[in-house]
């Protein structure tokens, strides 16, 4: 039911989460950030169950701080979601699993932006862009469409909203707010949310 | 007096020293040199090879000079088979790193694990301290070209350029005098590298079988290690006996016109 949408431009990458909270069939609020600050220039947005969530997206960003303070210098994007995806993978073969979607998007001195795909089932991939939850099915036809790898940040930012769009006009699911931020080598900014409000006034 | 305390390594004597711990030091300034010089387009490691026999079969082709990872060379002086423990340990630090970042250890958090093993033996009852003194290079994205040294205490400290083993203090105080800052080119650290050997092993001629030397730089963003092959030595002491033969020439000619 929630949706990540992750997108990685030459040398920024835009990541948006969904603020929708529902338990059950009932909307509890509609202003929820998923989207955690793992380090400067880290970001992880995360979805599934509730309370794993939190748990796991606190769990990781709280030992990169640590190895920031033991070390130095921080994780890079790369060796953040290796670390990440074996900590997922080794609850995963325990007894208390945690059953979160996430995506990481960071800015690397070295490596330029990153943008990554992780389920709960600990796979790991690279990606150019990606989506989590049904709003996939909808936003990533939109970006093989209209993606470009040199876009700028207003057109990168027009393109997320048109994917936004066109999961309010084609999913079921009342998924009215995304909360987006964009990460380069400055670090991270939080862009405006997109709204269905907003997107109503032109 | 001093047989009360250095029964244990766990006991202070009353002066406040660990015996043990230094016995432990003394036994690696008895051993075979190691040298390691830290250059701009790179970094060297050269090591006095003791065990020469001609009826040795040539299990290792590296006696003291170990591979710990993609980024990482050492080399050991002290006791070897503490030193096998040692850079295995080495070896498992980094693929652990490895496993769990899925990048290569960055130099100083290598050192650093290994020395918080070799501190816990100074410490813990019923156990004797490594023997063994260990120069490492290597290379990070963080810090560039390192060159690490640690010691059975359980101290660590980075280096441009130190020596370790038998008769080092002499080794680094004429790697002092040499060492140019920041001017050095690792075909300069190799003749180097010679010539310190050449004053500290206190032999009349050296030869390729007594030294070991390897090398790390960075080519197209990879790593490369390359441990010196015998008549690459050989080369290198080939320059450095022409080099000294021609100061001692120009000597001479001064001599003779004085």
């Amino acid at each position: 039911m929630e949706c990540i949408i992750g997108i990685k431009f030459n040398d920024f990458v835009l990541i948006a989460a969904d603020m929708t909270n529902a338990h059950s069939i009932i909307v509890m609020k509609t202003d929820e950030n998923k989207l955690y600050q793992l380090s400067n220039n880290i970001v992880m947005a995360i979805s599934g169950e509730k309370g794993d969530t939190t748990q796991f997206a606190e769990y990781i960003a709280k030992n990169i701080q640590l190895y920031k303070m033991r070390n130095g210098y921080e994780l890079s994007p790369t060796a953040a979601a290796n670390f990440t995806r074996r900590n997922l993978a080794e609850a995963l073969r325990s007894r208390n699993a945690y059953h979160v979607n996430l995506m990481l998007a960071g800015h690397d001195k070295q490596e330029g932006p990153q943008l990554y795909f992780m389920d709960y089932l600990a796979s790991l991939a690279n990606v150019k862009y990606a989506a989590h939850g049904y709003g996939g099915f909808f936003s990533l036809s939109i970006i093989d469409r209209y993606y470009l790898p040199n876009l700028t940040r207003e057109a990168g930012y027009d393109l997320m909203k048109k994917c936004v769009k066109e999961v309010h006009e084609r999913l079921i699911v009342n998924l009215p707010n995304f909360k987006v931020q964009m990460i380069d080598e400055n670090g991270i900014h939080s862009l405006p949310d997109i709204t269905a409000k907003a997107l109503a006034t032109p | 007096m001093a047989r009360r305390y250095d029964t244990r390594t766990t006991i202070f004597s009353p002066e406040g020293r660990l015996y043990q711990v230094e016995y432990a030091m003394e036994a690696i300034s008895h051993a075979g040199t190691c040298l390691g010089i830290l250059a701009n387009d790179g970094i060297l490691l050269a090591a006095e090879r003791r065990n020469t026999n001609k009826l040795l079969d040539e299990v290792f082709s590296s006696e003291k000079i170990y591979k710990l990872n993609d980024d990482m060379v050492c080399s050991v002086a002290g006791i070897t088979s503490d030193a096998n423990v040692l850079t295995n340990e080495l070896r498992l630090i980094g693929q652990r790193y490895l496993f769990q970042y899925g990048e290569s250890i960055p130099c100083e958090q290598l050192v650093s694990w290994l020395c918080d093993v070799k501190q816990a033996y100074t410490q813990y009852g019923g156990k004797r301290p490594f023997g063994v003194s260990i120069l490492y290079m290597g290379w990070d994205k963080h810090y560039g070209y390192q060159l690490y040294q640690s010691d059975p205490s359980g101290n660590y400290s980075g280096w441009k350029a130190t020596c370790i083993g038998n008769n080092s203090s002499a080794a680094v105080s004429s790697l002092k005098q040499e060492y140019k800052d920041n001017e050095m080119t690792l075909k300069d650290a190799k003749s180097l590298a010679i010539k310190v050997l050449s004053k500290t092993l206190d032999m009349t001629k050296l030869t390729s079988e007594k030294i070991e030397m390897a090398t790390l730089s960075r080519v197209d963003n990879k790593t490369v290690i390359h441990i010196l092959t015998s008549a690459e030595v050989e080369a290198l002491i080939g320059e450095h006996e022409k080099a000294e033969a021609a100061i001692e020439a120009a000597k001479k000619d001064q001599k003779q016109k004085a």
